[in-house]
């Protein structure tokens, strides 16, 4: 399992790789909001960290479909199917984990620098990158379900994102509200974050299973 | 080891492709799949690997003992597509599977000794997608021979491939089959073997209930 986790994250920084796709697209959409809302310091830092999370959000979806899809195209995914209940599992599980050390780390290690261009103080940078570190595993384990379903979708891209985004929702606003409880003061930080890492372990242990699930109805 | 099956059959959609095919392979035996495009070669053969459902019937592989085995873990499925990597380079690729794929019997050859028998010494540093369709067809066979499984189940496994690389490919068949490996091949490719069963498929597609009825 270990060579698979190697193997992904060989191919996801090889050229062609998803790994630098999901940072540029997180760059862009968080760059472009300055311009878009103008320079009023106060509204960026508020908003910054619900932007910032919006653009992790959105940028792990992004190049998510590829997940299976890509193994089931050189017909990896056969092999990789060809394995009892647990090793199948285990399988989406590591896959899952190489998708998040990918493209979801990137994003974590991205955001103090976006951070500047929103006008983030140090304490709220620090809150975001703390969530989006718990919250993204758990976009990459859930996603992996629907990656699972849309496997044998020529273009099943949009599909995949559309099926993981209600899932995703709990996790952006736990994200948020916590990233923001740690800035403004009465409101305590601990227990949406708690929540935050409630789901992220609930995604951790239910994805895996309902992914191997559908990639088994999938098979023809 | 033998490998069994019994009254298999397959859909494909509404239609029944393969009904009521039954046979026993034991060591040192190979069986060909012959039939016309279509007849169901490749479903039966994604059946037996187990990667799609039998509407009927069982495949088994039984130890020496009677015990069965696990069919996922002592097989090798060389499908169409090749498995690998076109980022990867060549032996990164047949690295990887080998320790994805190491049976519990161990051996199997080194990468690069089995890039060797593949007749293509000094690929291996190459990137897969580099390959020509010919050397990467081999290359997908060069799979087989990193982890030794004793059944291949082999789909037109020789697509692609020139005369000579025929002529090696049936070689690689035989070393397995000497080494008391099993194979079952889709392919129209004289494998030159005393020792091997012949199914043909005649592509004759039932309804659902018609098959069904027909050997119930």
């Amino acid at each position: 399992m270990m060579a698979l986790l190697k193997r992904d994250l060989a191919i996801a920084t090889r050229s062609g790789g998803a790994a630098m796709l999901g940072v540029l697209f997180f760059l862009a959409v968080v760059a472009v909001i300055p311009f878009g809302i103008g320079p009023d310091l106060n509204l960026l830092s508020r908003i910054g960290p619900a932007i910032l999370w919006i653009g992790a959000l959105l940028a792990s979806l992004l190049g998510l479909d590829r997940l299976f899809q890509a193994d089931r195209e050189d017909g990896s995914l056969d092999m990789l199917s060809m394995q009892d209940w647990f090793g199948l599992v285990l399988t989406v599980f590591v896959k899952s984990c190489a998708h998040w050390l990918a493209t979801g780390l990137p994003l974590v290690l991205a955001a103090p620098l976006l951070g500047l261009l929103m006008n983030m103080s140090g304490l709220s940078t620090g809150a975001v990158m703390l969530t989006l570190l718990v919250g993204t595993p758990a976009i990459s384990f859930i996603g992996a379900v629907g990656a699972a379903v849309a496997v044998a979708l020529p273009r099943g891209g949009l599909l995949v994102s559309i099926l993981i985004l209600p899932l995703a929702i709990p996790i952006l606003i736990f994200g948020v509200s916590a990233s923001y409880a740690a800035v403004t003061d009465p409101d305590p930080f601990w227990p949406p974050f708690m929540i935050l890492s409630a789901i992220a372990l609930f995604f951790a242990a239910l994805g895996p299973v309902a992914a191997a699930a559908a990639l088994r109805g999938a098979s023809d | 080891m033998r490998a069994i099956a019994t009254q298999l059959s397959g859909r494909r959609g509404e239609s029944l492709v393969f009904h009521d095919i039954g046979f026993t392979l034991a060591r040192g035996e190979a069986l060909v799949i012959t039939g016309p495009n279509g007849a169901g070669k490749s479903t039966l053969l994604r059946v037996l690997a187990g990667l799609l459902a039998a509407e009927t019937g069982s495949f088994r592989l039984k130890d020496d003992d009677g015990a069965d085995l696990a069919v996922a873990d002592h097989t090798h499925y060389l499908g169409h597509r090749n498995a690998m990597k076109r980022e990867l380079r060549v032996s990164e690729n047949l690295a990887f599977w080998q320790s994805f794929q190491a049976g519990d019997n161990g051996g199997g050859l080194t990468v690069e000794a089995a890039i060797e028998a593949v007749e293509l010494k000094g690929v291996g540093h190459l990137p897969f997608g580099y390959l020509s369709a010919g050397q990467q067809r081999r290359i997908a066979l060069a799979r087989l021979l990193v982890s030794a499984r004793p059944l291949w189940l082999l789909d037109e496994p020789t697509a692609a491939l020139d005369k000579r690389s025929d002529q090696l490919f049936a070689d690689l068949v035989r070393g397995h089959l000497a080494g008391g490996g099993m194979a079952i091949a889709a392919t129209h490719q004289p494998l030159g073997l005393d020792n091997v069963q012949r199914l043909e498929l005649d592509g004759a597609h039932r309804s659902l209930e018609a098959g069904l009825e027909a050997f119930a």
